[in-house]
Parts: structure tokens; C-alpha cells; sequence
């Protein structure tokens, strides 16, 4: 009996790795698996994860718990549990093993790395686990770092999965995974076009790699798997192109400003340099000459002048090299991604056609004010933007004391409209009334209005951002596919401005209201005469649009962060909307919103990195446009256009 | 009409002669140690101020063109001042530093460290081509008037000649110097984004002069801008030429009708107060230190008009009164230095509250005393104006009402 223990410790010793049992091999590798590390604990893990011991899931687990331990005395490993006499020991098989101290027990602790190797390990196991979500999250971590060995334990884990759409996910992530670890090209290949034009990001992230390419630099044709040649001065500049010969070693390093100053300074003699002398040095000439000397006398090392990198660099090919070796599978990876260019660009078309859609629809709400104020009126309201913000805090205040969100919601809109309604009614009584015949004194008045409302509210509610927070049902996005999805809150606020614009147009061509106020806005004196009072009718149109403004506050401040500066932001870009569209017509609203709106997208898509210079472009396109057309899109004719 | 320029223009005199004994009382008091430095460049800055709202009332007042756009010519000024100031200053440091390092600097090198001491916090080591003339003080100078001046030209002469009037003109002005903020705040529009240009009190070469110096020499220079500008500008408006303007203020079309370039008034007129006005923006900055983009954000050219307005459009001494008032006054307020007033329920803290006094005033200064403080002079001296039932003295939006005029 003895003997054959010896004989198999014999075996184990020669060949560690080829060990059956999990305490096995972490008895064989004992001693790297007390100190292991990220680089050498690979052998061990894998091991055990090949073993097909049962307990091995249970091994891994524990050790990447701290939950496993090694007796002093024997150097036997054991499950271990801390309890308040020091450890409870558990043999590997899962038997109880009794008691041991804290100081007769080494506890493992793997580092981040190992235990990130050992997750990795236990995917396998996790694939098959009866447990369906911890099936799902098995998939996931192999989705998120997808590695040559998960392969295997995939492919065998799809036949036996009993959940359809986890079959088909794991089926999914098989072809994946296929294309870009699978040894056999045909195979890769046949994963690739399985895929079509397929969307997703997944896809997209796993071919991306297999057309990652590295530069390099030649004398001649290189064997690898070449993607194009590049050529110096048109593909790379010439500076890259010898950088990239340097690092071949195939030409020595270009003088840099630094070293030729170290080196000069160095052989600084007699208050001179190679013959030049030190006052001298202060032009860029005058220093390659000294070194030039300095070369000459051997002092310093030689260096590649302009010439010289010039003559090497015709001497040499550059080239784009991919780092996959195949180039049937980089063939057949570059015409999928291509074929999937052109999909997505057509998709992000009407992923940019929504995006507009839905900023037109902000600015249309928040215009739709202004262009009965300023458009119908002709009064210049520049506190409309501080009515917009204060009809975001009713929102926020009715968010107090109604915790329902939807409630709260349906309380804050007529609300906010009741308020702004009112706030508009005094300010056009106490002030605006006084100042018809003169617009530019209203633009002022309404400002100072703006500035004192704007620091009031500060005062109140104090300058950090106050929550609006949105129903549940309107969070999150409808999402058609990995490019094209809308977030529902703009959704709605594309169909409130549909309802306001609906609103308005039954309001002025379908009511009594609405004719006063038509003939009001073009000739009070004959509509007061038919026994309209234009008092009246302005004081109710003035209501109106402010407070429209206040809904449209609470529909800005549930995607904006709600300050006393909200509507600051606003102004001017409504201003702007209605100014562009047409004054005086709320289809010149819609128009100038959809065209600002679809622009701003527009710009902000060809120069994504920067939106502060989209919104520049955009000012000045509207500056140019009042040019060709200054009276908006949609021009009013005839008498009612004014002078 | 045989009387002197001089005669038929009283207020120039007295305004000149308050001006000069404005400015020794200050010398003196900053000499004796009275006010100190910071209050020396407070009211420098001011008279900058002043000469801003000067060329805001001879386009709104006179000529009926409500700008909101001003501030971004001073603001402009500033920056083109800045660029040399940061320039020559940083070229300095670098020169000294350099010297330490073993050999001579070339010409390369000291350019390289001036680059990137200056861009460096934008991430950026290469001097944009905007930069190109900032070594040279008397180019740079030149810019100050040259590009306020061609911004306004080109802008002004686009507005004018589509017709664009009224509270149209405004908008689109607002919108102009918005976007000039939006780009300036950019940290690759070449003027160090929202970092702006700082530093810009130590002059260039002149370590050894004390800021109590300097501040003085920038307030004497400031008085100097007004006194010229305040000059310049009467000669301007008593002649035929303010005529000719004060009556586009009131009915366009008629003069239009008379042969007149209307176009071409408007459009020397608002390059002309852009240049003032980039002059006090180039005089301003260095007294402030700093300038950054949100110099131009579109409140900065309503607080000129709200300057304007209140010290009474439509004469210069107004503007200059409007703006030196409330400026002082608001830098008094926000400066913490106004008693709080307790109310029992609450305590009203004038650094919170000020704004709401002056929106407030504001509204009350439009609709009740459309002469603003001017008013008071017109009162003092029983001047009366001719009873014409309320009428307005010309059809247009810029005109003046009949209460406002006396001319």
C-alpha cells in the first residue's frame, strides 16, 4: 500500500498537472498556490477546472472566498469557516474534518488578479448550474471578457440548456466566440457571414479586434498579413514614419532639441563649442553647426541629420500589418463590418432624425409661449424663460407634499399653469399695458422683471439643483435596436407639444377667444369699436402664453436639472425659434423649432466632441439666415404683417 | 447758431471741470493714503464703465439702435490687450528661466516656453495663428480697435442692409455676442477657453512700479478716454451728423424718403461705439487682472442698457451718471458692505437681495421716469416740455416718447 502511495506522489511529482482529484492537485502544487500570483497560478487553475472532480466547483469558490486553508502540520488543505475558537475545518470531499486554531491554519488569500482567474475558472461550472440566472450571469461574464477557454465549456453546455432563450444567447456567444478563437479558419469564416448585417455591439466588438492592425517598417515585403501599404507624407507623416524605423532599429535616432543642448554643454570649453562660440548659440543654426564640428572631432555620437532620414526613409516600406495572421478571416471580417457600416449609418440617420425630433419638440414647448407673447402681441417677454423655471419648482414643490410621482405629475401641469397664468396676468397689468407703443422699453422692463424674479427664486430655493423626478413608466427608453432608441420622457414631450399645438390651433381658429384675439392682434381700434374689449383680450392672451410656459417648465425640468437659471438657458434659443420661423404664426414655431432643432442635431453629430461650438454654428446659421429671410420661414402678408 | 460749440453745449463744460476735480480729489487721496489701491482701480474700472455706457447712449439714445451686443466689443478689446499683457509677461519669465539653462535660448525655444506655459492648462503646447501678433504691442493695439471694429462692420452692415430693426435687432445682437461667448468658452478657440486671460495687472517691464502706481496711471488714463470720448462724442451729436441720427431715431422711413443713407448713418454709428467701447474694454481689463468668456454672456451688454436707461438716454451726461451710479452702488451692495435689514421674520441680506432692488428699479425707472436720473437736471433747471397729449415723437420703436424729450 505504501509503495503505491509512493509511486502515485512519484507520478503526481513528474506530472502535477495530469493530477484526478481537486485535494490532489492543490497538494501537488502546494506550494504554488500559497503564493500564487497572476502569472504563474494558470497551470493550477486550469487543472482543476479540467479535472471533472465535483468538489472542484466548491474548491474554487472557497478559495476565491478566503475559505480555504492549509493545516501547518501536514500541509493538508481544508474548507474553512472562522468561528470564535478559531476555524471549523471541512475536509475537500465536503465531510466535516473537526476543529482547528487560528494559528495551526494558513488562510489562502488570493490577490484581485488570481481571483478575477479563478470567476473566470468557475464560469464552466456556472454554465450548466441548475439555477437559470446564474446561468444568465455565467453568460455575461463570458460576454463581457470573452477568452479562448471559455469555448470549449460552451459549446458543451448548449445541448443540455433547458431555457430557449438562453439557448439561443449561448448560441449566439458560441458563433462569437467561434470567430474569433475557433483554430479552424473555415469555421471562422462560416461564424462571420452567419452574422449578416447583425447590429449588435456584440458582433461589432468581436470582429473590430480581428482588424486591429500594427505599423511597421521594412526594407522588404513582409510575410504577415499586410492590409495596405502606407506611404510617408500621405498616410503617416514623416516624423511617425521614421519614429517607426527607429523602433525597428532600422536607422539610428533623429537629433532631438534636448540632446544636441545636453551635448553641447557638455563639451562646453574655453567659452565655446566646436568652434562656435557660446554667445553664439542663441539661433538653431549655429547649434547644428557646433555639433556638426563635434561630430566631425568624434565627441559626440553620430546622428541622423534631415538627409540622411530622408535617404532611409526612401529606402523603406511602411506598412499597415494586421496582427490576426489569417487573411481569409480578416477578408471576410472587413466586408461584414462593412456591410454593417452601412446599416448602422442608415440607422443612425434615424437615430439623428429622432434626436432632432425630440430637441424641436423642447424648443417648440418652450417657444409656443413666446410666439403668442411676442408673435401674436408683439411684446418682447424677456422674463418668459423665469416663467418657464417657475413653473419647474410647482413641479418641484407639489413633489413635496404628493409623494406619487404620477400624481404628482397631473397635479404640477395645471397647476404650474395656474401660476405662470397668474404671474403673467399681474405683470401685463401692473407694467406691460403701460408700454404697447413701446417695444424696446418692454424688452427692458420685462428684463428687470427677469432679474429680480431669477434672484427671488434663487433666494428661495437656494442655488443647487432641485429634483423633478419623472413617474417610473416614463424612465428608461424604447429601444428598436443597439443604434436607434428613444428615452420615453421625450416621447412624451413630443406628444405635449402635439397636444399644445392641436390646443392652440382649435383655441384660435375654432373659439370665440380666439377670433377676439385675432382681431385684437390686427387692429385693436376696429376690433374695440365691434364691442371687443382689447383690454381684456391682451390681459387673457398674455395669460395664455405665460402659462404655457409654466407647463412647459415642468416638462423641461424633468430630463433639465431644475435651478433658478433653467430658463436662462432657454431664452434666447426660443427667441431664436420664433424669430426664425415666422412671427406672428404658430406653424412658423413649429417650423423654425424643427429647423433650429434638426440643425443643432445635425452639427452636433458631424463635430460630436464639442456641442458649445455646435450651438456657436448654429447662431451664426440663424444670423445668416435672417439675411435671406427676415421675416422668418413662414412670413405673415398683407395687413397683418405690420408696417 | 453763431454761438461757440462751447456755448451751446453748457453741459460739456461742467461735465469736463466735475471730471478733472473728480480726478485730482482721487490723485490726492490715493497720495495721502485716504482710499486704497483696490478702491483707486474700483473706480478706475468704473470710468471704463462710464465710457462704455457713453457709446451705448450715442446708439440707443441718439440713434435709436437698441444694442444688447456691446459688451462683447469690450469684451473683445479686453481680450486683444490681454494678449499682448499675457504675452510679453509670460515672454519674460520664460527669457529668465531659460538664461539658467546653460546656453543661450534660440528664438525656437523661448517660443516653445511660451507656449506652453500659457496653453498648458488647455492641454495645448502650439501658439495658434491668433496669436501671431500678440509679441508686438503697437499690432496689438492696433487689433483692439481694428477687430471690435470689423466684427461690428461686418455684423452691422449684414443687420442694417436686410433692414433688420427693433426689438428684432436686438435679439439678433443678444445672439451675436452669445455665440462669441459660446466660442471663446471652447479651449480649442485658441484664447484658453473658459481659463480666460489672467495676470493682466502686472504690466510688462514694470516690476519695480507698485500696483498703487499703476492703478493710478490706468485711472488717469481712463478720465483722460472720457473726457476725450465724452468730447468727441458732443461735438458729434450737436452737429448736423446727430441730427441727422436723432431723426432716424424718430421716423426712419421719412429720412430715408429725404435722400439720406439711413444704412449707412446706422452703420458708422454702431462701429463707431464699438470701437469706444472696445477702447474701454482694453483700458478695463488690465485694471481687473482677469477677463474670461463670461464677460460677453448676453446679461453683461442689458446691464449697459440698464445703466443707460436709468441714468437718462437721449444725453450724454446721463449715460455717464447711469452707469457710474449703479455700478458703484451695485459693487457697494454685493460687496457685503450694505446693512442687512431686519424685518422680524426675516433679514434682508443686500448680497441676495440687491438684485431684486435693481430689476425693481429698473421696471419703476421705465415706466415712471422714462428721463431717468437726467430727469432731476432738466426739474432743477425748469426746463419744461411742450404738451403734445402723450404723443410719441415719431412713429418708430426707438423713438423717444414725449416726456423723454427736450431737444
Amino acid at each position: 500500500m505504501r509503495f503505491l502511495l509512493a509511486c502515485l506522489l512519484a507520478l503526481i511529482c513528474a506530472a502535477p498537472l495530469r493530477a484526478e482529484t481537486a485535494a490532489e492537485i492543490l497538494t501537488a502544487n502546494a506550494a504554488l498556490v500559497q503564493k500564487a500570483s497572476r502569472q504563474t497560478i494558470a497551470p493550477v487553475i486550469d487543472a482543476l477546472g479540467a479535472s471533472g472532480d465535483p468538489t472542484a466547483a466548491a474548491v474554487l469558490e472557497a478559495w476565491a472566498n478566503k475559505g480555504l486553508g492549509i493545516r501547518k502540520a501536514d500541509g493538508q488543505f481544508f474548507l474553512i469557516t472562522a468561528n470564535a475558537d478559531g476555524y471549523a475545518l471541512t475536509d475537500l470531499a465536503g465531510a466535516p474534518a473537526g476543529q482547528a486554531a487560528k494559528s495551526d491554519i494558513t488562510e489562502l488569500k488570493p490577490n484581485a488578479g488570481v481571483r478575477g482567474m479563478i470567476a473566470t475558472a468557475l464560469v464552466q461550472f456556472t454554465l450548466s448550474d441548475p439555477d437559470t440566472l446564474k446561468r444568465a450571469a455565467a453568460l455575461e461574464s463570458i460576454a463581457k471578457d470573452p477568452k479562448p477557454e471559455a469555448l470549449a465549456p460552451l459549446r458543451a453546455a448548449i445541448t443540455n440548456e433547458p431555457d430557449a432563450t438562453l439557448k439561443t444567447q449561448k448560441q449566439r456567444l458560441e458563433r462569437l466566440l467561434t470567430l474569433r478563437f475557433d483554430p479552424d479558419s473555415a469555421a471562422r469564416i462560416a461564424a462571420i457571414n452567419s452574422f449578416g448585417a447583425d447590429l449588435g455591439l456584440d458582433l461589432r466588438g468581436a470582429l473590430n479586434p480581428l482588424l486591429a492592425t500594427t505599423k511597421l517598417a521594412s526594407a522588404t515585403p513582409p510575410t504577415a498579413n499586410i492590409a495596405r501599404e502606407l506611404k510617408p507624407g500621405r498616410d503617416l507623416t514623416e516624423t511617425e514614419a521614421y519614429d517607426l524605423m527607429v523602433s525597428a532599429n532600422l536607422a539610428p535616432a533623429r537629433l532631438t532639441v534636448e540632446a544636441q543642448r545636453t551635448a553641447l554643454i557638455a563639451n562646453l570649453q574655453n567659452g565655446e563649442v566646436g568652434g562656435v562660440s557660446f554667445a553664439d548659440l542663441n539661433t538653431q543654426a549655429a547649434r547644428d553647426r557646433a555639433y556638426t564640428a563635434l561630430e566631425a572631432a568624434g565627441t559626440v555620437p553620430q546622428a541622423a541629420t534631415d538627409d540622411e532620414a530622408t535617404a532611409a526613409l526612401k529606402a523603406h516600406h511602411f506598412y499597415d500589418i494586421y496582427t490576426e495572421p489569417d487573411p481569409a478571416v480578416t477578408t471576410a471580417a472587413s466586408a461584414a463590418l462593412k456591410s454593417i457600416g452601412h446599416k448602422v449609418a442608415a440607422m443612425q440617420a434615424a437615430d439623428l432624425a429622432l434626436d432632432g425630433l425630440s430637441l424641436a419638440s423642447i424648443y417648440f414647448l418652450a417657444a409656443i409661449g413666446l410666439a403668442i407673447t411676442f408673435g401674436v402681441m408683439g411684446v418682447i417677454n424677456m422674463a418668459h424663460g423665469e416663467f418657464i423655471t417657475m413653473g419647474a419648482y410647482t413641479g418641484y414643490v407639489v413633489q413635496l407634499y404628493v409623494p406619487n410621482y404620477t400624481a404628482s405629475i397631473l397635479i404640477a401641469l395645471p397647476l404650474a399653469f395656474a401660476v405662470t397664468f397668474a404671474a403673467g396676468v399681474a405683470m401685463e397689468r401692473l407694467i406691460i399695458r403701460h408700454l404697447y407703443k413701446r417695444p424696446l422699453e418692454t424688452l427692458l422692463a420685462t428684463f428687470g422683471i427677469s432679474i429680480a424674479l431669477q434672484q427671488i427664486l434663487k433666494n428661495v430655493f437656494g442655488t443647487q439643483a432641485r429634483p423633478l423626478t419623472s413617474p417610473a413608466w416614463l424612465d428608461g427608453a424604447l429601444t428598436l435596436n443597439d443604434v436607434v432608441s428613444i428615452s420615453y420622457i421625450r416621447i412624451a414631450i413630443f406628444v405635449l407639444a402635439l397636444l399644445f399645438l392641436t390646443f392652440f390651433l382649435w383655441l384660435m381658429k375654432r373659439t370665440r377667444l380666439g377670433l377676439e384675439v385675432r382681431a385684437v392682434t390686427q387692429n385693436p381700434t376696429m376690433a374695440a369699436s365691434m364691442g371687443i374689449n382689447p383690454d381684456r383680450i391682451n390681459m387673457l392672451t398674455f395669460g395664455l402664453g405665460s402659462g404655457i410656459a409654466g407647463i412647459a417648465g415642468v416638462a423641461i425640468g424633468l430630463f433639465a436639472k431644475v435651478t433658478s437659471e433653467l430658463g436662462t438657458d432657454y431664452i434666447v434659443q426660443s427667441f431664436m425659434t420664433v424669430v426664425v420661423g415666422g412671427v406672428g404664426n404658430i406653424w412658423g414655431a413649429l417650423a423654425g423649432a424643427t429647423m433650429i432643432g434638426g440643425l443643432q442635431k445635425m452639427i452636433e453629430f458631424l463635430n460630436p466632441s464639442n456641442t458649445l461650438a455646435a450651438q456657436t454654428y448654429m447662431i451664426l446659421f440663424i444670423i445668416l439666415f435672417i439675411q435671406f429671410r427676415p421675416r422668418g420661414i413662414i412670413a405673415l402678408k398683407g395687413r397683418a404683417a405690420g408696417d | 447758431m453763431t454761438r461757440s460749440f462751447i456755448l451751446r453745449t453748457p453741459s460739456l463744460l461742467i461735465f469736463l471741470i466735475c471730471l478733472a476735480l473728480f480726478t485730482i480729489a482721487v490723485t490726492l487721496a490715493a497720495h495721502y493714503g485716504l482710499i486704497s489701491t483696490s478702491f483707486v482701480k474700483t473706480l478706475g474700472k468704473t470710468l471704463c464703465l462710464c465710457l462704455a455706457a457713453l457709446a451705448m447712449d450715442l446708439i440707443w439714445g441718439y440713434a435709436g439702435i437698441l444694442s444688447l451686443g456691446h459688451m462683447a466689443f469690450f469684451a473683445l478689446g479686453g481680450y486683444m490687450i490681454g494678449m499682448w499683457l499675457m504675452y510679453a509677461r509670460t515672454e519674460e519669465i520664460v527669457i529668465t528661466s531659460l538664461a539658467n539653462s546653460g546656453l543661450p535660448a534660440t528664438p525656437e525655444e523661448i517660443q516653445q516656453g511660451i507656449a506652453s506655459q500659457i496653453f498648458g492648462v488647455v492641454g495645448a503646447s502650439d501658439l495658434p495663428a491668433i496669436w501671431s501678433f500678440a509679441h508686438s504691442l503697437p499690432l496689438q493695439l492696433a487689433l483692439v480697435v481694428a477687430l471690435p471694429g470689423l466684427l461690428a462692420l461686418i455684423f452691422g452692415w449684414l443687420a442694417f442692409r436686410s433692414r433688420v430693426t427693433g426689438v428684432y435687432l436686438s435679439i439678433l445682437t443678444q445672439a451675436m455676442t452669445l455665440a462669441l461667448a459660446l466660442y471663446l468658452f471652447q479651449n480649442d478657440s485658441g484664447l484658453r477657453g473658459n481659463n480666460g486671460l489672467s495676470g493682466l495687472q502686472n504690466l510688462p517691464g514694470l516690476d519695480a512700479v507698485s500696483q498703487d502706481s499703476i492703478s493710478l496711471w490706468f485711472f488717469w488714463a481712463s478720465a483722460a478716454a472720457l473726457a476725450l470720448a465724452y468730447l468727441t462724442l458732443s461735438w458729434i451729436v450737436s452737429g448736423k451728423f446727430g441730427s441727422v441720427i436723432r431723426a432716424i431715431r424718430d421716423d426712419e422711413a421719412r429720412v430715408r424718403f429725404l435722400g439720406y443713407s439711413v444704412e449707412g448713418y446706422k452703420l458708422f454709428v454702431f462701429t463707431l461705439t464699438a470701437v469706444i467701447v472696445a477702447l474701454a474694454g482694453a483700458l478695463y481689463y488690465p485694471q481687473a487682472g482677469i477677463i474670461n468668456p463670461a464677460e460677453l454672456a448676453p446679461i453683461a451688454s442689458i446691464y449697459l442698457a440698464v445703466w443707460v436707461a436709468i441714468g437718462g438716454r437721449g444725453r450724454l451726461y446721463g449715460a455717464v451718471i447711469g452707469a457710474a451710479v449703479v455700478s458703484l452702488l451695485s459693487s457697494w451692495f454685493t460687496g457685503g458692505r450694505a446693512p442687512s435689514i431686519p424685518l422680524g421674520f426675516a433679514t434682508i441680506n443686500w448680497v441676495d437681495w440687491w438684485q431684486v432692488l435693481l430689476g425693481a428699479a429698473f421696471v419703476c425707472v421705465t415706466l415712471f421716469a422714462p428721463k431717468g436720473i437726467g430727469g432731476l437736471f432738466d426739474h432743477f433747471t425748469g426746463l419744461h416740455t411742450p404738451d403734445r397729449k402723450g404723443a410719441p415723437l415719431g412713429p418708430d420703436q426707438g423713438s423717444l416718447q414725449e416726456k423723454e424729450a427736450i431737444e
